[in-house]
């Protein structure tokens, strides 16, 4: 019953969202096209990070491959700017998935703070190419893409393009809801807690894992088909540090294991980031310090508030013992 | 590309080497002490080099600036680690947040206290020369960087092994729940190779800035490299992050002669493969 709620409340949220956005000026809708592209990547690493346990810094490197297909497409043979940008939609998809794919027969077998450490190699791999092969990338400058496709539709407009996003992210959510709650995600959620337990009873945990990270970078290439169109730029910054770091606090603010979470923690971070950095110039402190204050202070995330308050008003009034919140930042037990 | 071509990109890379051995030296010990991934590793670079600019620009003094950024910054990571990274336990993941959170603050100080632009450190007139060896014409400020990092890494080195106190840091390394037990205060251990750690960055970063400069951005792009060093070297060996610097430094400088195009490529592509097929790198220990 409960979730039926939860489903109800958040699609009446999400068409409020729809109809107030086109009101909030250029830079507005802009901005919501933005955190809605941003949460579909930060959906795809929850899928790693919340659900099974993988804390990867390289997810950038999707982002980056997805939208330097879309930018090198356009700029150098005018494809994908008419019908064909579905076909982009579907190759950006395809190579990211290819690309984790590849990156996966390194990266899971590793574990803990080696598992962060070559996905943030394998990402430095992509950012150094895009970095330096300038006959292929642009190198410093980047990309730009003159237009945003025709699709019978123009999506040069603003509105239009906010809301094929918004398309995109309610069928990312639904897809990625679907497949958390199907018995493959419930196994991938069962080697987030127990690994070895999941190995002994049967699991190929290493396939699990790495259906996971495909998966994973599939939703990040569509991403960065979306972001290069949104932006009409593509540069390296797309595939540093700073983006693979911010996609994880975004996880982690939002509320790991929650996929929606990602969606707030994206609106947050992305304020931060292009609203506030625009209004004054120490916004910087502000971005730390919700960096640091979400570790310490909401290791479940936004989402995990109430949740939280919950537990605290149960503990008090009947002395009972609350469940301490459980997934990958709950249980440290490794 | 005759033969001064070679030994000219060989000593090129040998002395960014010795840079990267100071940075990397540092992240390599805290994180065989204490476990701690540490993403503001790159701001300690970066605040070192700054405030040797303001030490130099109100005393005049370059040799002056190398102690005062080591210890200003040392006292930077302390605080840190004390007040921050101790609570938080041990959990890459938070570890990782929580510094970053903590490199955007010092990126913010500095813009704030410095300003935006590329700023230069003047080394002293002696070592703007160039001197002449074996037929070819080589900067002397290179040539000391070289022979500082080896005369760190040989007291470092010294120290580790030749001191009780290091014998302590290496027993934590190898196990700090048995050295806790033989009665080793690795809670002080850890303290002071926060603290080591960092000031060998800020040594690091008032050395490189005379030939990288010092300006806001400069702390993430040396940051994956110190991170290919210690994966290269094996965390928390000394030996290893000399090794991984020197291999890393030569592989960055023959990549950006050869094939400046895949040049970054060929820097962590070698780092991926090391921790696919040994993730402890050449000299870590399990």
């Amino acid at each position: 019953m409960t979730r039926a709620i939860n489903i109800l409340t958040l699609v009446v949220l999400l068409a409020v969202f729809a109809v107030l956005v086109p009101y909030t000026g250029s830079f507005g809708i802009l901005l919501s096209t933005r955190i809605l592209v941003f949460a579909i990547l930060a959906m795809s690493l929850d899928i790693l990070l919340g659900y099974t346990g993988l804390a990867s810094m390289g997810h950038a490197a999707y982002l980056g491959i997805g939208a330097y297909l879309a930018a090198i497409l356009a700029s150098k043979y005018h494809f994908g700017l008419d019908w064909t940008f579905w076909l982009v939609v579907v190759f950006g998809t395809l190579l990211g998935a290819a690309a984790a794919a590849f990156f996966g027969l390194f990266a899971i077998r590793a574990t803990g703070v080696y598992f962060i450490m070559i996905t943030l190699a394998l990402s430095q791999c992509v950012w150094g190419l895009a970095y330096r092969w300038n006959s292929l990338t642009g190198g410093d400058n980047g990309i730009n893409i003159l237009r945003r496709p025709s699709v019978g539709i123009q999506l040069s407009n603003n509105v239009t393009f906010f809301y094929l996003v918004l398309a995109f992210f309610a069928a990312s959510l639904l897809i990625l809801y679907v497949l958390v709650r199907s018995p493959f995600g419930r196994s991938l959620k069962g080697i987030r807690e127990r690994e070895v337990r999941m190995g002994i009873l049967g699991y190929n945990v290493w396939l699990h894992k790495y259906i996971a990270f495909v998966i994973a970078g599939g939703f990040g290439g569509l991403a960065g088909v979306l972001w290069a169109h949104t932006n009409g730029i593509v540069t390296p910054e797309d595939v540093n540090i700073t983006t693979s770091v911010d996609a994880l606090l975004v996880v982690v603010l939002g509320g790991a294991g929650t996929l929606v979470g990602s969606l707030i923690g994206s609106a947050v971070v992305l304020v931060l980031r292009e609203y506030l950095s625009a209004l004054v110039p120490w916004w910087q402190y502000v971005l730390g310090a919700v960096y640091v204050l979400t570790i310490f202070y909401l290791p479940t995330g936004l989402m995990g508030i109430s949740k939280r308050i919950r537990q605290i008003l149960a503990k008090s009034s009947k002395e009972s013992v609350a469940l301490l919140p459980s997934g990958p930042l709950g249980s440290t037990g490794r | 590309m005759d033969a001064n071509f070679w030994i000219i990109q060989i000593f090129n890379g040998v002395s960014y080497g010795a840079l990267l051995f100071l940075v990397g030296s540092g992240l390599s010990l805290i994180f065989g002490v204490m476990r701690i991934v540490n993403l503001a590793h790159g701001s300690y670079f970066i605040l070192g080099g700054y405030i040797a600019i303001s030490v130099i620009a109100t005393t005049g003094s370059w040799v002056l600036s190398v102690p005062v950024a080591a210890l200003a910054v040392a006292i930077l990571g302390l605080l840190m680690e004390r007040v921050f990274l101790r609570p938080l336990g041990f959990d890459p993941l938070r570890q990782v947040l929580l510094t970053v959170g903590f490199s955007f603050i010092f990126q913010q100080a500095a813009l704030d206290i410095w300003g935006g632009n590329n700023m230069d450190i003047a080394p002293p007139a002696v070592l703007k020369n160039s001197i002449l060896v074996g037929g070819v014409y080589l900067p002397a400020y290179r040539i000391f960087m070289i022979a500082l990092a080896a005369a760190i890494g040989l007291v470092l080195w010294l120290f580790l092994e030749k001191t009780r106190i290091g014998a302590a840091v290496r027993a934590t390394v190898d196990d700090a729940q048995m050295a806790r037990g033989i009665g080793i205060d690795t809670n002080r251990i850890s303290m002071f190779i926060f603290a080591l750690g960092a000031s060998l960055a800020a040594i690091g970063g008032v050395i490189g800035g005379a030939f990288l400069g010092i300006y806001p951005g400069l702390d993430f792009e040396v940051l994956p490299v110190a991170f290919a060093v210690v994966i290269i070297g094996g965390m928390g060996s000394l030996g290893g992050a000399a090794i991984g610097a020197l291999l890393v430094g030569i592989a960055d400088d023959f990549g950006r002669a050869l094939f400046p195009e895949l040049a970054y490529f060929s820097l962590y592509a070698p780092m991926v493969v090391m921790l696919a097929v040994k993730p402890t790198g050449l000299f870590g220990r399990d």
